[in-house]
């Protein structure tokens, strides 16, 4: 292969060509052979590159400099500043048209305009991987106040006052927490942060990790040093393993600058910080469980009390806190608990990150105040939902949450509200439903994952969940009977009351919510054999409108000849022939081909 | 780390580098490198800054990545400081950085087309 230093690309698309791009071809292969520069430079005629309104159009590789509205003059200039000189013609360059009022920083954004960022307030800006960007935008500031002006009492009082509660799920208040772990009796304890997050779709405690990790060391060591304890373990799941580099990079250089490991600041505190990692089990995220997995035993969960603050890893007292949770100390500790409860509701304070997805525009982490309603999230922040859908539902909290209906969309968001509305904080997974959501389908989805992820200890949610399955598959099926909903629901409560812990106490909420706002559904799948949004394949059958125009389009796609008909005549499916693949609907020119 | 005066000091050093909205000869681009923007293919797009970069021999600019800026759909996401504007660049190719080099950094014109503005659903 013959290679060459420069490239020169001229396109010869429809659009360039009527635009004289081969005459500029020719005056190029003419400027090349004058220069002597043939062997060196090629040039290729290239398709179309969508930019046809600033035709003709060159672009000279390496440096990819992009010539528009190029004439046959150019092309010498081109030549011998550019491509013998080395020397991009500036002036020829492609300009866009200036656009008015363009917003050109993402924090102009409707997306950004709504949120406050606190957990994530570095994330996007520093370098997660330089400790001394983290300084820079004041990291460390809060441990050193700590360490060289409070005494532990303070900063648990501080952090009580403050009335932040876990970010974990269970929205337990943090100082109380934290007091309970100083309070308790034992010679040795530890600091322990839960970044297993098993909620499927969730994904805000490792971007904290990949994007800010100094300030999960900086909160762990404060806490540290509240609770009285020298070490600490963060938990995370092996399948984030950026998020695993960067806090063992992080950890290791707070280490070398000494801001972990023995007398940080010159005091008599020392602390130290280890990895652990899971194996990804949503159950390892619970407590108990996880508190056996660091100790290298089986993840499985064990009754409280005792509370690991009283009796944690080692049977120590030990003190476990989400990411988020941690993400929030060092901003309280140095803007004081003032600052952060004046954000909030009155009994939800701060912020909180949400995983946005589903049918939404703007999938994405979103850090929002507490009190910020539902419509805001959905619509202002998230852009509202596709194809100009109606939006159904909101599903919060995860495989332990619930849906939410369109008529409490205006609820503002924090813990309680949640809960009364059937659902819960969770850790932060937001899914949003529109028209085309089965609300069974949905239930019997969350459903599918608890009992894969049920570790199998208690008999309610290793064989409760099961039994719950297999009924929403038989609903959904269209072979359900009405005394089967009546058994789930039974179902439901008995595995609440009487579960180990609180992956099957929450089991059943995905089911109990959707029982409470969408019953007729369940109804109509099991009374009328019908998925009434069309998403249950047994249920749902492919119809040919009357606006079909005869082109035969569909017959052609359909792998099984389920469809006949004459041209320009109105085609039929045949539905005993019919393999519900979605072929024709998705080839269909004229969508008249619907799924019902 | 002895006191609150070595940390004092660092601090001041390195917002010094990074806060070049003092210092207007500076641009920074920033590349969103969490497991997100990577998947998105980030990590060419910044390999493609550096090289364009080294290639032309620009100075006063400084690459480096951040972690997630929270807008998936946009990834790979990259921003550029330059005195007391900020640009996001938004679905970033390694082709469309080199863009950005010549337009935005050689040249000081914002490739609007590719900014987050332009974005179409
Ligand atoms: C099945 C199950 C899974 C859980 N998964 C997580 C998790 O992934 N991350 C988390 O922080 N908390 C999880 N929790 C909650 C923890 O048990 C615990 O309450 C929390 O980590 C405490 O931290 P916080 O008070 O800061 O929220 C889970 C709980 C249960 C019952």
């Amino acid at each position: 292969m013959e290679l060459f230093r420069s490239h020169v690309l001229v396109c010869a698309g429809t659009g360039c060509t009527s635009s004289a791009s081969l005459k500029i071809i020719e005056e190029f292969e003419k400027q090349l052979e004058e220069n002597n520069l043939e062997k060196e430079v090629k040039i290729v005629q290239t398709g179309c590159f969508g930019l046809c309104e600033a035709g003709p159009v060159v672009i000279v590789y390496p440096e990819g400099a992009f010539y528009s509205h190029i004439k046959v003059e150019d092309v010498k200039r081109i030549t011998e500043e550019h491509l013998l000189k080395g020397r991009v013609v500036t002036d020829l360059l492609y300009k866009d048209a200036v656009i008015e009022n363009q917003v050109r920083d993402i924090d102009e954004v409707d997306f950004y305009k709504k949120q406050k960022r606190i957990a994530l307030r570095n994330c996007g800006l520093i370098n997660p991987e330089d400790i001394e960007e983290y300084i820079a935008f004041d990291g460390y500031k809060a441990l050193a106040k700590v360490l060289t002006e409070m005494k532990p009492e303070e900063v648990i009082e501080i952090i009580k006052e403050s009335k932040l509660r876990g970010r974990g799920g269970g929205g337990f208040p943090a100082g109380l927490k934290w007091e309970f772990a100083a309070k308790a009796e034992g010679d040795e304890k530890y600091v322990a942060c839960n970044a297993d997050e098993g909620d499927p779709g969730a994904f805000m405690d490792r971007s904290v990790l990949e994007g800010d990790p100094h300030v999960i060391v900086e909160a762990m060591t404060i806490a540290g040093y509240a609770i009285g304890a020298n070490k600490g373990y963060v938990y995370i799941r092996a399948e984030y393993p950026i998020a695993v580099k960067r806090l063992q990079l992080a950890i290791d250089d707070a280490k070398r600058m000494g801001l972990l490991g023995e007398k940080i600041f010159n005091t008599g505190f020392d602390f130290d910080l280890e990895i652990r990692l899971g194996a990804g089990a949503f159950v390892c995220g619970e407590e108990t469980a996880l508190i056996n997995s660091i100790e290298g035993k089986r993840g499985m969960p064990r009754p409280r009390p005792p509370f690991p603050a009283n009796k944690g890893i080692w049977n120590k007292p030990t003190l476990l806190n989400n990411v988020e949770t941690y993400a929030n100390i060092p901003q309280i500790i140095l803007n004081g608990p003032e600052w952060f409860k004046s954000i909030g509701t009155e009994t939800s304070k701060g912020t909180k990150v949400f995983a946005l997805g589903g049918k939404i525009n703007n999938t994405g982490l979103v850090e929002i105040p507490m009190g910020t309603t539902l419509r805001e999230v959905i619509y202002e922040i998230g852009g509202g939902i596709p194809g100009g859908k109606e939006f159904k539902a909101v599903q919060t909290g995860g495989p332990s949450g619930g849906c939410i209906p369109a008529e409490h969309i205006d609820t503002p968001i924090d813990y309680d509200n949640l809960i009364e509305l059937g659902s819960m904080m969770g850790s932060g997974g937001m899914i949003v439903m529109d028209e085309d959501n089965c609300m069974v389908d949905i239930a019997r989805f969350f459903l599918d994952f608890t009992v894969d992820e049920s570790c199998g200890k208690c008999p309610p949610c290793r064989i409760g969940t099961k039994r719950m399955l297999e009924i929403l598959d038989k609903i959904t099926e269209g072979n359900g009977t009405m005394e089967d909903i009546d058994n789930l629901e039974r179902l439901a409560k008995n595995i609440k009351a009487a579960s180990l812990c609180g992956l099957g106490q929450t089991a059943p909420n995905p089911v109990l919510s959707t029982l409470q706002y969408f019953r007729e559904e369940y109804e109509a799948h099991v009374l009328e054999h019908r998925c009434p949004a069309g998403a249950c394949k047994a249920l749902s059958n492919y119809y040919i409108l009357e606006t079909c125009k005869g082109c035969g389009i569909c017959m052609k796609a359909c792998p099984v000849e389920a469809i006949s008909g004459e041209r320009k005549q109105v085609h039929v499916i045949d539905l005993d022939v019919c393999i519900k693949c979605g072929e024709c609907m998705a080839k269909c020119p004229f969508d008249a081909i619907v799924r019902r | 780390m002895k006191s609150i005066a070595d940390l004092e000091k660092i601090r001041e050093a390195a917002l010094e580098r990074v806060n070049l909205r003092s210092d207007r000869q500076g641009i920074r681009i920033v590349v969103g490198m969490a497991t997100c923007g990577i998947a998105a293919g980030a990590r060419p797009v910044m390999m493609s800054f550096l090289d364009e970069i080294k290639k032309r021999g620009i100075e006063h600019v400084v690459v480096t990545q951040t972690g997630c800026i929270g807008a998936c759909q946009y990834e790979p996401i990259v921003e550029v400081y330059d005195g007391d504007e900020k640009t996001t660049y938004i679905e970033m190719t390694v082709d469309k950085a080199k863009r950005v080099v010549l337009e935005h950094i050689v040249n000081g014109n914002i490739v609007d087309g590719y900014t987050i503005g332009s974005y179409k659903k």
